[in-house]
């Protein structure tokens, strides 16, 4: 990877972090979720919707309440209506503001404006919905039905219906049209682990000492990289990132790769993070000293 | 220990920042996934008041953590631990009942009086389109089939004969559906009209223009169909048989295109406010005024579905009809003392 493309990699990582100031006067730095988790999250809902539906049917047989189909055409109608309608609306009220889908996504709803996630604006944003999902398949019924009059005024429908669909596509906060209107956003909602503190096992003994000049080839994107190769513990991994550390700093191969690696990584962070105390911050290994 | 630690090591150690800090961290961790699967009363009220002690020992530890440390890992958790912090603390402070209340209190007819104007512009709308295409057909019935579609009207037409108008409306037993029916045909219509409206507020935001046409459309069958029937001499039993239900449900789809409306004129002219702000606010208002139209049409399904069938009656019909009105408009727009809470 080369210094522009690294460049380029934060630029759009932080293209999708969004200011969010709390009244204490942190900023929390919002990421907005992606178009394929937001797909992802409504294909499981819908998924878990039409599961329902079956299984309270199946309930309703079982009990031998609909001796004729009429009962079970009215759960149906009724029953996919009111789920449609207030699956949604019922999760985002709730105190995580996020569907079933969306919580195994892991993104959630949030206002706009920083304030508190009303109720309307729940009700506003999935009203839409029904606007989004089901002009582009009722557009579509209606070109079959028509048996194609013209095939181009159908195909025409279909296209300027999918637009409105695929209006977050369009935009930077990728905001449904339903979100424009309520003013919402849909954001990561982070949940990691307190994992372990790498530097504070082995009792602070260095088996190997690096230099200074040794340290000076690595930044912060470096730093978290090993990082990440040493709490994921995969010995092939460590293996690599050892060899090229070694490599680049001229050091024969002498110790295990875990004890290396966990020495001059220790070394790496304080030495970075001193940095950080005297206001430098050095990105990567291509930023000046 | 000091010998042991490298020379170049920093005087202030991340290592022992995290040390003292991280009871903190887990104890409010432990309280947000209580809060989170169940309610506040879920907590003691000793915890309750560490809460926002521990939310801002974390906001202040994350401002810390940012400026001094490089370990991921921890930063992500305390990022994630603020972030589900802040919409908990931040966030609603009310019980789903309380909510509830307030709405049907509160929030709904104010919203309702809030549209007003757009509201009056739906029905003038609605009466437009009835007035133009009831005049056409009275004047000229072949007008009739360029209005309502063959299959919606379902034989009722200018060449229908009296008595066949008559059974439609219900008089005698000759009107259609089997009683056991009924519920298939009344959640039918609610969720048929659900959508329609749904439709006529999400369309909205083009400007409102979508909205107007389709509520004029609705007008047009209306006016049509009213004409045959008041050719044929059954004005007021096509009356009764349409205002039962109808007073709520035009109302209902009255309010609706009125929110579409109400979102469409705030694209448009967003005043001072920026486009989306005012789509944001708009949005909110017409969110409201919708959940409480869906209401209105599952009142209108059940009078359509049930009623109309079971009371042939036209003197009842425009009797339950007429209290239907007078019921929403006392509920709407008698003025009431302003929510305080």
């Amino acid at each position: 990877m080369s210094a522009a493309g690294n460049l380029r990699m934060r630029a759009a990582q932080e293209k999708k972090l969004r200011e969010f100031v709390t009244p204490e006067g942190v900023d929390l730095q919002l990421r907005i979720a992606s178009a394929a988790l937001r797909l992802g999250a409504l294909l499981i809902d819908l998924i878990l919707i039409v599961l329902t539906l079956v299984l309270f049917t199946l309930l309703i047989l079982w009990a031998g309440l609909a001796s004729n189909s009429s009962i079970a055409v009215t759960v149906w109608l009724l029953g996919a209506f009111v789920l449609r309608t207030f699956w949604f609306i019922g999760f985002e009220l709730g105190a995580r503001a996020a569907t079933p889908g969306k919580r195994l996504m892991g993104i959630r709803v949030v206002a706009r404006d920083g304030g508190r996630l009303t109720a309307d604006a729940v009700v506003a944003r999935n009203l839409i919905r029904e606007l989004e999902l089901f002009l582009p398949l009722t557009m579509m019924g209606v070109g079959a039905a028509e048996d194609m009059v013209s095939g181009w005024t159908a195909l025409a429908g279909v296209a300027w219906s999918l637009t409105l669909s695929l209006f977050l596509l369009f935009n930077r906060d990728r905001m449904r049209m339903g979100d424009l209107i309520a003013g919402t956003w849909v954001v990561m909602a982070k949940r990691a682990k307190l994992d372990r503190d790498i530097t504070a096992d082995g009792g602070g003994v260095d088996a190997i000492r690096f230099t200074d000049a040794e340290l000076a080839v690595y930044g912060i994107y470096e730093l978290q990289e090993l990082e990440r190769v040493l709490r994921g513990a995969d010995p092939r991994a460590m293996r690599d990132v050892a060899d090229t550390i070694r490599g680049k700093i001229g050091r024969p191969v002498a110790e295990e790769d875990d004890v290396f690696l966990t020495s001059y990584y220790r070394q790496l962070k304080a030495r970075l993070e001193r940095g950080l105390l005297f206001g430098k911050r050095r990105e990567d290994k291509y930023a000046s000293e | 220990m000091e010998t042991a630690r490298p020379a170049d090591a920093p005087g202030f150690s991340t290592s022992r920042f995290r040390a003292e800090r991280e009871a903190d961290w887990i104890a409010f961790d432990t309280l947000l996934g209580r809060l989170e699967t169940r309610s506040a009363k879920a907590l003691s009220s000793d915890e309750l008041l560490q809460l926002p002690i521990l939310y801002r020992a974390t906001l202040s530890s994350l401002s810390i953590a940012r400026a001094t440390m490089l370990d991921k890992a921890l930063l992500d958790h305390l990022e994630g631990l603020a972030m589900r912090g802040y919409f908990l603390i931040y966030g609603v402070r009310e019980t789903r009942l309380s909510r509830l209340r307030r709405f049907f209190l509160y929030d709904w007819p104010a919203a309702v009086r809030a549209v007003w104007k757009e509201t009056l512009i739906i029905a003038l709308i609605i009466t437009l389109g009835a007035l133009t295409s009831w005049s056409l057909v009275a004047h000229n019935p072949e007008w009739y089939y360029n209005f309502v579609p063959e299959e919606m009207a379902g034989g009722r037409d200018p060449r229908a004969t009296v008595e066949f108008l008559r059974s439609t409306l219900g008089h005698g037993k000759a009107g259609g559906e089997d009683q056991g029916a009924l519920h298939v045909f009344a959640t039918f219509l609610f969720t048929h009209n659900s959508r329609v409206s749904i439709m006529s507020f999400a369309l909205g935001f083009a400007f409102g223009v979508p909205t107007m046409m389709l509520e004029y459309y609705q007008g047009i069958g209306l006016g049509a169909m009213l004409a045959v029937f008041s050719a044929k001499g059954l004005g007021v039993d096509f009356g009764g048989w349409l205002f039962i239900h109808g007073t709520t449900e035009l109302f209902a789809a009255a309010l609706s295109g009125a929110a579409g409306l109400r979102i469409g004129s705030a694209v448009v002219f967003p005043g001072a406010r920026s486009r989306l702000q005012a789509a944001a606010e708009a949005g909110r208002t017409a969110g409201k005024v919708m959940v409480g139209v869906i209401l209105m049409l599952l009142a209108a399904g059940l009078l359509e579905g049930f009623g109309r069938q079971l009371i042939t009656d036209t003197v009842m019909r425009y009797a339950i009809g007429s209290l239907m009105l007078a019921f929403w408009l006392a509920y709407f727009y008698i003025p009431r003392r302003e929510n305080v809470a």
